[in-house]
């Protein structure tokens, strides 16, 4: 394979989102906006977004065919995802290389996950 | 691919280098011929092909290329009339009808030109497809499983880079050859690669690839056929796809060599590659892709995968890890020790390699299929699992953690 996908996933929590100021908030987005612009000019963005706030997250489960949906995420953490980068790179510090531009890495944290393909060597 | 299709794909190159002759402007000219190729499609279904295909295509794009020097003058017009009133009026000659080039064959000047080194291999790939393969943008875009406007991005940049480093649309000079040639043949390799690896699971149009890498690898033979790693490649090439129709079960798994159904195999295809190794063994000087296509060969002709001649295997391995420094050429080498030898030796042969990062899932893979030989069967499991748990390919996790079942 000559590039792998990368999903860069952003983690952020309600504090540390808080305690930011307009300044930083500010420097987040262009942040965002820069590294965007970068990885659409290279060819490499697959796709990107932010995500809304938890407090809008619904939890669906399925047990014996009810479905069933709660209000809030399922995992019980401090930290919840805000965003991700679908990423294509020639290796995975590339992909490290731009979350570590995110501001958010700063802040909380930037996970960096390759994305499963269906490309395969018979052993 | 329809032979419609093939036709318009084999003029791409000729088309591209004939406009790039006559007005430079490689950028522009490749855009102005997939607008050409674009208008093939849509006009010569229902109109019929004309009579001279590639005079066609020369006319339609360079008409095109007239317009889109035009406003691209235009446009620098007027962003100097912004800075500086008195612009010299910039003339672009509506161009006389350009001849066909006729015998001469460029593909190899366009070849070198989309491999140049300042690209990376993705965007060499990319634009390779579309410049010298004929094949849009969309096309690519499906192969790659990335989203059209990513694509034109990277070919776009692509185009922009080559321009930055002030290429030409001239041969190397003689000095640079043969390690242009090595970027060129390694990304006939790697879209061979992508469209091989992909064609098991639902990536349908990437098992297109290992064609269009095939045919043009046959092209570049044809431009040089006393390079013996040309032939090597081809050979390569051919002698691997030879075993696509057995490689994967209905279902997409990955079967692997040792209990894939050789009469599957395709016969024409072993017979020459076959043919094409063994003849540039004989009269040129050895290279890696040669070594590979005659390992290939030893695979391919052995009737059972028992009669594989697994001493053979080992010592053309000896002699690939003399030319290449290649991570999963060590691993291979390590299987075949396995083989031939007994899978103690070919643990030993790994031992060395754990201490090298460039290793991936697969030397926990090998290291598992040795130990499973060696019939030390709960660490052999182990190593499934963990080779499992590292690998990125659906096919290959489901493949190895059904080996990890089959030993508990």
């Amino acid at each position: 394979m000559v590039t792998v996908k990368y999903m860069l996933l952003i983690y952020s929590n309600a504090e540390s989102w808080e305690s930011l100021s307009a300044e930083q908030r500010d420097g987040l987005s262009r942040a965002h906006e820069s590294l965007t612009r970068e990885l659409l000019e290279q060819g490499l963005l697959v796709s990107s977004a932010g995500l809304a706030d938890p407090i809008t997250t619904r939890t669906v489960q399925v047990r014996d065919e009810t479905t069933t949906t709660t209000d809030g995420p399922y995992a019980e953490a401090k930290e919840h995802l805000a965003g991700f980068y679908l990423v294509e790179c020639e290796d995975i510090d590339q992909a490290i290389g731009y979350a570590a531009r995110m501001p958010d890495a700063e802040y909380v944290a930037v996970e960096v996950r390759p994305v499963m393909d269906m490309s395969g060597l018979e052993m | 691919m329809s032979e419609f299709e093939l036709l318009l794909r084999e003029q791409a190159p000729q088309v591209l280098s004939a406009l790039v002759r006559h007005y430079g402007h490689f950028d522009l000219a490749e855009e102005a011929v997939q607008e050409a190729l674009l208008a093939a499609t849509q006009q010569w279904p229902s109109e019929g092909v004309p009579d001279n295909p590639r005079g066609w295509l020369i006319r339609v794009g360079s008409r095109r290329l007239t317009d889109l020097l035009r406003s691209e003058s235009a446009r620098r017009r007027r962003e100097e009339n912004a800075a500086q009133l008195s612009a010299p009026e910039e003339f672009v000659a509506s161009g006389p009808e350009i001849d066909d080039p006729g015998g001469r064959d460029d593909t190899l000047t366009l070849l070198f030109l989309c491999c140049h080194p300042a690209l990376s291999p993705a965007s060499q790939i990319a634009l390779t497809l579309r410049a010298v393969g004929g094949l849009t943008t969309a096309q690519i875009a499906a192969a790659f499983l990335v989203p059209e406007a990513t694509m034109a991005q990277r070919i776009s940049r692509a185009k922009r880079s080559i321009k930055q480093a002030g290429s030409t649309f001239e041969m190397p000079p003689e000095a640079e050859r043969d390690e242009r040639m090595v970027a060129v043949l390694h990304v006939l390799y790697l879209i061979f690669n992508e469209g091989y690896t992909a064609s098991s699971g639902t990536s349908l149009h990437s098992a297109e690839l290992t064609t269009e890498a095939i045919r043009l690898a046959r092209g570049v033979r044809k431009l040089l056929p006393d390079d013996g790693e040309v032939a090597g490649l081809l050979a390569l090439m051919l002698l691997t796809d030879a075993r696509r129709p057995a490689r994967t079960g209905d279902d997409g798994t990955l079967i692997p060599l040792a209990e894939q159904d050789r009469s599957r195999w395709n016969r024409a295809a072993i017979v020459e590659g076959e043919a094409m190794v063994s003849d540039a063994l004989s009269r040129s000087q050895l290279g890696p892709y040669q070594v590979q296509a005659a390992i290939a060969a030893v695979h391919d002709t052995a009737e059972r995968a028992e009669d594989t001649d697994w001493r053979q295997i080992v010592a053309l391995y000896d002699v690939l890890e003399q030319l290449v420094d290649n991570p999963m050429v060590k691993l291979n080498h390590a299987v075949a020790v396995g083989m031939a030898v007994g899978p103690k030796e070919g643990l030993a042969v790994l031992e060395p390699l754990e201490s090298d990062d460039r290793m991936n899932h697969r030397l926990e893979a090998v290291r598992a299929h040795l130990l499973e030989m060696a019939g030390e069967l709960a660490a052999a499991r182990e190593s499934y699992l963990l080779a499992a748990r590292r690998t990125t390919s659906t096919p290959e996790r489901n493949y190895l953690q059904s080996k990890a079942d089959r030993l508990t």
